[in-house]
């Protein structure tokens, strides 16, 4: 047997939109198949699992607030990938912002003015822009691969929010936890409605309607697609990659810092060693997911969101391990990938000999 | 045995992970195929040789265990790669999520538990002598291993004729094919040693480094591998001595904690991150020796039809 790729003309519009589908629904049979493994009713667990997150008003809240942070880095990482710069550092670009932003509560303690969460937001995202510049400028001036650097100053940024938080902004009333003084009233961002919905919810559906209209519409947009699918057309039409580089990695970075700042100036309230469950990570897989595409991404936070959320009802109700979110999402990213090849090709199944026969 | 003997045994347990996953994703790249999973491979390496080790007894087990759990995840990404014709930069961090993910979900029933040590094979008589005796010849299969690996892929490479065609096939995959060598199935072979060399660091540092099961516990090494191949531009020997730089960096850092030195724990540790960086940065200063070695098709796409 013999698995043969058969190039279209053209690419398939149909399997773009079915991919994904597809990918879930392989997930979701393979995710059957491990809880069966495990000793568990497959409905049940599949249930609890993907169907429970949106039944009831509170756990669709809950997953608003986990989708606005996977949204708002997913779609700037979307623009990165497009423009074939890897930026995969946006955990790392969370956490500064989140950094810069907490300053504010950190040392202006009793700054209280209408401004202080919007200069604390303006940090967040300008910490994050500043921290992604740092592989942009090592790929542009040095040719330093922007993979490795963006990935390596993850783990640099967040020991550096684990060295603030347990020695200089560490709580002096805190009894001695490794936390932040506790943000006020004033530098915590506004609740919509009664629940835990904060506004970062509202910049993450802004974010995606920009990028979709800077994407489909503007220059800038033209220049990112042009040089990600083809640098050498993009160098003949006066497009600069090195510029393209800086654009996006800066772009995804001030929404990974934001997203940072909202997290902790939103569900958290304090800074503590660790503010994010992976979502600089998971947004890699939400970017993909949504085709690259900023609209694509809103879908895409969603689905990954249940995820997270699905993962903590199956530790609670069924008494297995929040680890398996983390599966599923791996497995998801690998789903789709293997699916986008039939966007591009026709896959054929041949028996060996006739394989042989033909060639 | 005297301080400075501990110290340079130490910095040998910190660089063998390095230098085992390095020297296979070398032969991986060299081959022209940009496996981004080595984080992945090299953690489901700890977790696989974790479990067999404990639930069998033999850390020799754990060794082969973690060698297959390596191998496995390798085959998924050859198989995406190399047959599907996906992205090799999204599959290669597609396996480095799962392999977190699965490697968590799997270890969590062994977290917290005792490790069976894989134990030092010491060379009689060698051992005794003075100094150079309990390093050189007190050591652990993989040291010894990872060593004679380093000799192995050189004359591998440099002096065979399967050296020659993996450089072939690295080099232009389709004068390759024109001269009739299978290219897919030559880079299917050297993903599968990459995550081979991968499984076998991950499973040393669950059997020797700290002989316990924590999750992430390969953190980042995978990657500082990666930075390592592209480091050392491509050649065995330079891998071994940047392995050993790396392992002595990640080991002065808790030397420095331990002389009591008020230099904050977390900038210490980040210095092993901090200095690949760097390394990264240096290499662009020797672009000659760069582009000669560079696999000229590396992470490029091979389909044999056209």
């Amino acid at each position: 047997m013999k698995i043969i790729l058969e190039k279209r003309i053209e690419h398939s519009r149909v399997m773009a939109l079915l991919s994904p589908l597809l990918a879930i629904a392989i997930t979701v049979v393979i995710g059957g198949i491990i809880f069966a493994s495990l000793g568990l009713d497959p409905a049940e667990a599949l249930y609890v699992y993907f169907v429970e997150p949106v039944t009831t008003l509170w756990s669709i809240e809950e997953l608003i607030v986990k989708a606005a942070p996977l949204v708002l880095i997913g779609a700037g990482l979307a623009i990165c990938y497009s423009a074939n710069v890897w930026n995969i550092g946006a955990e790392g670009q969370l956490t500064i912002g989140a950094l810069f932003g907490s300053a504010i509560p950190v040392y202006f303690t009793t700054w209280q003015s209408p401004l202080t969460l919007v200069v604390m937001l303006v940090l967040g995202g300008f910490g994050g822009a500043l921290f992604a510049a740092i592989p942009a400028a090592l790929k542009n001036r040095f040719g330093a691969n922007e993979i490795l650097t963006s990935l390596m100053l993850v783990y640099v940024a967040q020991l550096l929010l684990d060295w603030l938080v347990r020695g200089p902004w560490r709580d002096p009333q805190g009894y001695n936890f490794p936390q932040s003084v506790p943000f006020e009233g004033w530098q915590q961002l506004p609740l919509l409605g009664e629940g835990r919905v904060h506004i970062g919810a509202i910049f993450a559906v802004m974010a995606v309607i920009v990028l979709a209209i800077m994407m489909g519409r503007s220059l800038r947009g033209f220049e990112i697609r042009v040089v990600g699918n083809s640098p050498r057309a993009g160098a003949f039409a006066g497009f600069h990659q090195k510029r393209v580089v800086w654009f996006t990695f800066m772009l995804s970075g001030a929404l990974a810092g934001l997203a940072g700042i909202c997290e902790v100036a939103g569900p958290s309230g304090e800074l503590q060693p660790s503010i994010s469950p992976g979502y600089g990570f998971t947004a890699i897989i939400v970017a993909f997911l949504g085709r690259l595409n900023p609209i694509g991404v809103l879908f895409a936070g969603f689905l990954l969101a249940i995820s997270y959320l699905g993962g903590e009802a199956a530790q609670v109700e069924l008494g297995i391990s929040d680890k398996t979110a983390q599966v599923f999402q791996g497995m998801l990213l690998f789903f789709i990938l293997a699916c986008d090849t039939m966007i591009l090709y026709r896959i054929k199944i041949a028996s060996g000999r006739s394989a042989s026969a033909k060639a | 045995m005297g301080a400075f003997e501990a110290v340079i045994l130490t910095i040998i347990t910190a660089s063998t992970p390095l230098l085992l996953a390095a020297i296979g994703e070398l032969v991986t790249e060299r081959a022209g195929v940009l496996n981004l999973g080595v984080e992945g491979m090299m953690i489901m390496g700890a977790v696989c040789g974790f479990a067999a080790a404990y639930t069998t007894g033999s850390p020799i087990f754990g060794v082969g265990a973690g060698l297959l759990g390596g191998v496995g995840m390798s085959l998924l990404f050859a198989f995406l790669t190399q047959t599907l014709m996906t992205s090799q930069v999204a599959t290669g961090l597609a396996l480095t999520l799962l392999g977190l993910g699965l490697s968590g979900l799997i270890g969590e029933a062994f977290t917290g538990l005792p490790g069976v040590k894989l134990g030092p094979i010491d060379i009689p008589f060698l051992i005794d002598l003075p100094f150079v005796g309990s390093i050189l010849f007190g050591q652990d299969i993989l040291v010894y291993f990872s060593f004679a690996l380093v000799a192995i892929v050189t004359y591998m490479l440099f002096r065979t004729r399967t050296g020659l065609i993996i450089n072939a096939v690295g080099g232009n995959h389709h004068s390759a094919h024109a001269l009739g060598y299978d290219v897919v199935k030559v880079r299917y072979a050297c993903i599968a040693f990459g995550g081979a060399c991968s499984g076998l660091a991950g499973a040393y540092l669950s059997l020797v480094y700290t002989p316990q099961w924590i999750e992430n516990m390969s953190s980042g090494r995978g990657w500082i591998a990666l930075a390592l191949v592209a480091f050392s531009s491509w050649l065995p020997r330079r891998v071994l001595v940047g392995a050993y730089l790396f392992g002595t960096v990640w080991i002065m850092g808790l030397y420095v904690q331990a002389l009591g030195v008020a230099i904050p724990a977390q900038l210490l540790s980040s210095l092993p991150y901090l200095v690949t960086i760097t390394a990264l940065i240096m290499m662009s200063g020797d672009k000659t020796l760069t582009k000669v070695n560079t696999p000229a098709c590396i992470g490029q796409p091979f389909a044999p039809e056209r």
